[in-house]
C-alpha cells in the first residue's frame, strides 16, 4: 500500500497566510478525488497535505486542516522568520525527497515564483507555470492518471496542456483567484507533523537588511469585491479619475488593461490580465477596454461583468454579462447617478 | 576586474505569433524578433556598473543562429563579449533543460574569467514562466535575488552586494555574497542610447558560437527534448464563453441603457454589492 500525496505549499509572511494556499488546498482535494477510484482499486491511499514554513506559525497549520489538508508538515524555526530563497527551497526539496509527493502545487505569487523554479530544479522535475486548469487525467501509456496542467500560451491565444510523464513530483504554480476558495470546516480533523529543521542562518546566503513598506500604493486588486477597469478607450489619463469615483462609490478599486500601464498612466499593481493580475471580483466593470485575450484571461471568472465600449464589435462583450454600447464618459456619470439614487432609495 | 554576465533571450515581437500545429512549438520564422525587454533593462544595469567600476560584460543566449542579431544588439548596448549556444540538439528544451545548458555555460565562463553578477530578466515575454533564472541559481549554487529593482552597492573587495527587490507586499533591501544571480524588473535601469563606438562595433560583431562540439561539455541526456521532463500534451483554443446581453445606448439613450444594466445586475444578485459600497 502506498500513499499518493497531493501537496500544497502553504504560503505565509509575518504569520499571515496568503489565501492562494487555501485555494490550492481546494484544488488538491479535487485532484485527489479524481484518483480515488483508481487508488482504491490498487489498494492505495490518497492524501491532501500541506507544507508550512515559518516562525511560530502552528496556528496556520491548524487552519490548513480546516481548509482541507489531511496532514501538514510544519517547519517552525526562526530561520524561516521571513522568506529567503535558499533555506526555503532546500527545505522543500528535502521534505519532498522524504515523502515523495505525486503532485506539488505552489501559488504563483512573487514569493511562490521565486521558490517554485528553484524547488523543481533541485528535484530535477517538471514545473508548469501559471496554470488555469488542472486535472488528473488518463494518458495513454501511463498506468496511473497524470496531472494535466493547462495554461494560456502566447498571449492567451492558445491553451497548452503540459504533462510530466516520469519525474516526480508533478509541479504546477497557480495564480491567486484562478480557483475558488474552498469552504472552511472548523470541525475538520487532521494531523500536524513537526519536522526537524536543518536550514541554518549561515546557509541562507542572503539577509534582508530592511523592509520598505510603500506608502499609498497598496492596492490589493486580486481580492477586491468590485473592480472598475479602464483601457485605451479612456483616451486621457484624466479618465481614471472618473473610474476612481465610481470605484469609491462601490467600495472597489481601479484596474487597468496593459496599454495604460505601458503608457505610464497607472502602476503595474493595477494591471488585470495575463501579464498582470488574475481577478474574480463579485462585480467587474470594464470601461473602454476592447478585450484582448490577454486581458480576458485575467478577469473572465468574475461573478458579474459589465462592459462599456463605443465599439459594438469589441470582444470584451463576449465575456460580459451585460454590455453597454456607448460613450463611457456619458455612461459612467449616469451609472454614478443611478447607483446614488438606488442607495438613497434603500437608505 | 569586475565581470557581469547577462543571459538574454530573443523573443517574438507583438502578439502576432504562430504555432506549429504538429509540434506545438513556436514558429519563429517570419515574426519580428526583439531582445526580451526585461533582459535589455538587465543588460543596461550591467553596463552601467561596468562603466562605474571598469571591467566587462559578457552576454549569453541559447537559440538558433538568427539570435546573432540579438547578441549584436547587446554589443550595441555596451556588452563586450557575446556567446551564442546554438545546436539543433539544444532545441525543444523546457525550463529545466534550458537552465542546465545556461548554468554549464556560465560555469565555464566563470572559470575563464570570474563573474561577480549574473543578470536575468524577471521573465521572458513569450513564455512568462520566470523559472530559468532560479533554476540556474540552484544549479550554480548561487544566491538569487528575484524582482530586483535597484543595485545599491557592489563591493568587489568584500565580495558582497546590496540589492533592492520588490515583492507584492514590500520592497526588501537584501545583502548577499558575490557572485549573485539577479532577475530584473524594467525599473532596474533605463536603456541608454548607444555610444557611437559601440554602435559601430556591433555592426561587425560576430559572437562566439558554442555547440555540442565545444568548448563546453554538455551531457546529452540533460539537453533539448531528452533533458526536458515536461511535454506539451495538447494545444487548443480557449473555450468560448456565453456572451451576455448587449444594449446600445445610442439607440435607447444612456439613462435607459444604464437602467437595463443595473436591472440585470440586480437579477444576478449583485445589488447588495452595489449598495454595500462606501458612500
Amino acid at each position: 500500500m502506498t500513499t499518493r500525496r497531493f501537496w500544497v505549499f502553504i504560503e505565509q509572511e509575518e504569520g499571515k497566510v496568503h489565501p492562494v494556499s487555501w485555494e490550492l488546498l481546494g484544488v488538491a482535494r479535487m485532484l485527489a478525488s479524481q484518483v480515488a477510484a483508481e487508488a482504491a482499486a490498487a489498494g492505495d491511499v490518497v492524501a491532501v497535505e500541506g507544507v508550512l514554513l515559518g516562525d511560530n506559525v502552528a496556528h496556520i497549520a491548524q487552519e490548513a486542516l480546516y481548509y482541507g489538508a489531511d496532514r501538514v508538515y510544519l517547519f517552525d524555526d526562526p530561520v524561516f522568520a521571513y522568506y529567503r530563497n535558499c533555506p526555503y527551497y532546500q527545505t522543500l526539496a528535502t521534505v519532498s525527497r522524504k515523502y515523495s509527493p505525486e503532485v506539488f502545487l505552489i501559488g504563483a505569487t512573487t514569493l511562490g515564483r521565486d521558490l517554485a523554479g528553484a524547488v523543481a530544479t533541485s528535484l530535477h522535475t517538471g514545473l508548469t507555470a501559471d496554470c488555469t486548469g488542472l486535472e488528473m487525467g488518463e494518458v495513454k501509456g501511463s498506468v496511473q492518471r497524470l496531472l494535466l496542467a493547462t495554461r494560456p500560451a502566447f498571449g492567451g491565444n492558445i491553451m497548452a496542456t503540459i504533462l510530466c510523464r516520469s519525474e516526480r513530483p508533478q509541479m504546477s504554480s497557480v495564480r491567486p483567484r484562478v480557483f475558488p476558495m474552498p469552504e472552511r470546516n472548523p470541525n475538520a480533523q487532521g494531523e500536524i507533523v513537526r519536522e526537524e529543521v536543518e536550514a541554518t542562518e549561515e546557509s541562507a546566503m542572503a539577509c534582508v537588511l530592511e523592509f520598505i513598506h510603500s506608502k499609498g500604493e497598496s492596492v490589493n486588486i486580486e481580492y477586491a469585491d468590485v473592480i472598475v477597469s479602464g483601457g485605451r478607450g479612456l483616451g486621457t489619463p484624466d479618465g481614471l479619475k472618473l473610474l476612481q469615483e465610481l470605484a469609491d462609490e462601490l467600495g472597489g478599486v481601479v484596474g487597468a488593461s496593459r496599454p495604460l500601464i505601458d503608457s505610464g498612466w497607472i502602476s503595474y499593481a493595477h494591471q488585470v490580465g495575463q501579464s498582470g493580475r488574475t481577478v474574480r471580483p463579485k462585480l467587474y466593470i470594464a470601461a473602454g477596454i476592447s478585450g484582448a485575450l490577454q486581458h480576458k484571461v485575467g478577469m473572465q471568472n468574475s461573478d458579474f461583468i459589465i462592459a462599456i465600449n463605443s465599439d459594438p464589435k469589441a470582444p470584451i462583450f463576449d465575456v460580459a454579462d451585460v454590455g453597454i454600447v456607448g460613450d463611457l464618459y456619458q455612461v459612467i456619470p449616469e451609472l454614478l447617478k443611478q447607483i446614488r439614487a438606488l442607495k438613497e432609495a434603500t437608505a | 576586474m569586475f565581470h557581469a554576465l547577462v543571459a538574454v533571450k530573443q523573443v517574438p515581437d507583438t502578439t502576432n505569433i504562430r504555432i506549429d500545429p504538429d509540434t506545438g512549438n513556436l514558429v519563429r520564422e517570419g515574426v519580428p524578433a526583439i531582445m526580451n525587454p526585461y533582459d535589455a533593462h538587465a543588460l543596461a544595469e550591467a553596463v552601467r556598473w561596468k562603466r562605474q567600476l571598469g571591467g566587462k560584460v559578457t552576454v549569453v543566449s541559447m537559440g538558433p543562429p538568427s539570435f546573432i542579431s540579438t547578441l549584436r544588439e547587446a554589443v550595441e548596448l555596451g556588452a563586450d563579449r557575446g556567446v551564442l549556444l546554438t545546436d539543433r540538439k539544444f532545441a525543444g528544451a523546457d525550463t529545466l533543460a534550458t537552465s542546465y545548458v545556461l548554468a554549464e555555460t556560465i560555469k565555464a565562463i566563470h572559470e575563464q574569467d570570474p563573474i561577480h553578477l549574473v543578470f536575468f530578466g524577471k521573465q521572458a515575454i513569450d513564455g512568462d514562466t520566470a523559472q530559468v533564472g532560479p533554476g540556474v541559481a540552484v544549479r550554480m549554487g548561487l544566491p538569487i535575488v528575484t524582482y530586483a529593482v535597484k543595485i545599491r552597492e557592489v563591493n568587489l573587495e568584500e565580495g558582497r552586494a546590496v540589492i533592492e527587490r520588490k515583492t507584492e507586499r514590500w520592497t526588501e533591501v537584501v545583502e548577499t555574497s558575490l557572485p549573485v544571480l539577479l532577475t530584473c524588473e524594467k525599473e532596474i535601469a533605463e536603456i541608454p542610447f548607444a555610444p557611437l563606438p559601440d554602435l559601430i562595433r556591433s555592426l561587425r560583431y560576430d559572437p562566439e558560437m558554442w555547440t555540442l562540439e565545444g568548448p563546453c561539455p554538455f551531457a546529452l541526456d540533460q539537453i533539448g527534448v531528452k533533458g526536458s521532463p515536461t511535454i506539451v500534451y495538447k494545444m487548443g483554443t480557449p473555450p468560448l464563453p456565453q456572451p451576455g446581453e448587449k444594449i446600445n445606448a445610442r439607440e435607447t439613450g444612456v439613462e435607459e441603457a444604464v437602467k437595463f444594466a443595473l436591472d440585470k445586475a440586480a437579477k444576478a444578485g449583485i445589488v447588495q454589492v452595489i449598495l454595500g459600497g462606501a458612500r
